[in-house]
């Protein structure tokens, strides 16, 4: 095989190691090598948004990050999104407002509507739809997604613990 | 869709990122956010040998102001650019240029020294640089130096960067006290590269202009600045005739690529809109 790395980070809480070539995108380490199929591979082309996660406290899109670069990283994935076997706020937003077809872009919806929350706890109408720009969805035509998000919203300021 | 295989270094200084550069080559690449050349080499049209990535070195981030101007790592993200009070409240047309920049994921990646590095005209950074007549500082092995923006850009993902060199700061003179400013971007969709855009900085004196400038995006092989527009608006008020005036010469300098985006005629149509939108914005928030 051709010169590896290894590369150690935390994943959703646990620390993780890995061995990878220099070319090996973080979406493939996840899925393949983590077995974290939660971010999805929607486009190729750095547009979709399907794989969006949490790193280092922002939203990327892991289709364009090497997993060399995520070294000591502190990475989020929709797998750790559940609290205590309770779906996150925004989960059970997803699912009460219909935000969800067929699930493809859901995760990396879910994903990046955690970071904006955390950016903007009472986002407009308007801040969602620019905050969540670069997340695309061929199902819902997004109404029921800022809904969700709305929904989420309201209800982790008023439960902060949840968030 | 996976990049050819490379070799991969994490230097943590400048210095040690010029010696990579000087003892590599002409295989090697500069990785910034990664978010242009990550997806050409996922299509294998760029399979670069060796990758600098330039993401560990703290000395090419961070905001901060020096005799007047702004001196900016050229590591900072679209996002810090956003953030920051310093470029919010001293040259908000950065702001505002950054904020239209593709979307919140790739802005937390991207940076505005790769953007202005990578010298495809579709990037924003270009426009808004000559706009603000900003100055590039380059190093290299055989030390630094300091570039204006104007004549930097060269064509198609070519600039005055040396092969050796990495552009390490970006220093803007902040503009004076009740600037008017805009960057105006036709899009198809969000997130998509420019059809057509439009930088403006304005000064206003007496209800006359007494200086602008005036830089469009994607209108030909690099980013323009439209003299020709600033010098007609020059000591004129801002009205209906000299608008027009202004969006007629600033078209007149176009040589847009034909694309999915729109042919010849309507990228040249979409820059004199876009100009003319943007000389209003910006006299709309002229501060006397």
């Amino acid at each position: 095989m051709a010169g590896t790395h290894p590369v150690a980070f935390k994943l959703n809480g646990k620390t993780v190691a890995v061995e990878v070539e220099a070319r090996e995108l973080l979406i493939y380490t996840l899925r393949e090598k983590l077995a974290h199929t939660g971010p999805h591979i929607g486009c190729e082309t750095s547009h979709c948004g399907a794989c969006t996660v949490d790193c280092n406290g922002m939203s990327v899109k892991s289709c364009t990050v090497l997993t060399v670069q995520c070294g000591g990283a502190e990475v989020l994935t929709v797998e750790g999104l559940e609290r205590g076997g309770a779906l996150h706020a925004l989960q059970q937003a997803f699912h009460e407002q219909h935000g969800l077809q067929c699930g493809y872009c859901t995760p990396g919806m879910l994903m990046r509507a955690y970071r904006l929350l955390q950016e903007n706890p009472k986002p407009s109408e308007q801040e969602i739809r620019y905050g969540m720009a670069g997340n695309l969805c061929r199902c819902t035509g997004y109404q029921n997604i800022v809904k969700a998000v709305q929904a989420a919203a309201r209800k982790l300021a008023a439960a902060p613990a949840a968030a | 869709m996976i990049p050819a295989a490379f070799e991969y270094y994490a230097p943590g200084s400048i210095g040690e990122a010029v010696s990579l550069l000087a003892r590599l080559g002409g295989e090697s690449k500069l990785l910034a956010g990664g978010h242009s050349l990550l997806p050409m080499m996922k299509l294998r049209f760029a399979q670069p040998a060796h990758l600098i990535d330039l993401n560990r070195i703290a000395d090419l981030r961070g905001i901060r102001e020096e005799r007047g101007e702004l001196v900016i790592g050229a590591m900072t993200t679209e996002a810090e650019l956003i953030a920051s009070s310093f470029v919010r409240n001293k040259v908000p047309l950065l702001a505002e240029g950054a904020g239209s920049i593709a979307d919140p994921q790739v802005r937390y990646r991207g940076t505005i020294g790769g953007d202005i590095s990578h010298g495809d005209p579709g990037n924003d950074h270009p426009a808004l640089m000559l706009a603000l007549d900003a100055s590039f500082v380059l190093t290299g092995p055989r030390g630094q130096r300091t570039l204006k923006s104007d004549g930097y850009f060269l064509g198609l993902y070519e600039t005055q960067l040396a092969a050796d060199e990495i552009l390490t700061h970006i220093r803007i003179p902040i503009p004076a006290a009740g600037s008017g400013w805009s960057y105006q971007k036709l899009k198809r969709k969000t997130g998509d590269f420019a059809t057509a855009a439009a930088a403006v900085l304005l000064q206003m004196k007496g209800g006359s202009v007494a200086r602008v400038a005036i830089a469009l995006t994607n209108a030909g092989p690099t980013a323009l600045r439209a003299r020709a527009a600033e010098a007609a608006l020059t000591g004129k008020p801002l009205d209906e005739a000299s608008l027009g005036e202004a969006a007629r010469l600033a078209m007149s300098i176009c040589n847009p690529t034909p694309d999915q985006r729109g042919d010849v005629a309507y990228k040249t149509a979409m820059c004199g809109e876009m100009t003319r939108r943007a000389l209003q914005a910006a006299a709309a928030r002229v501060r006397p």
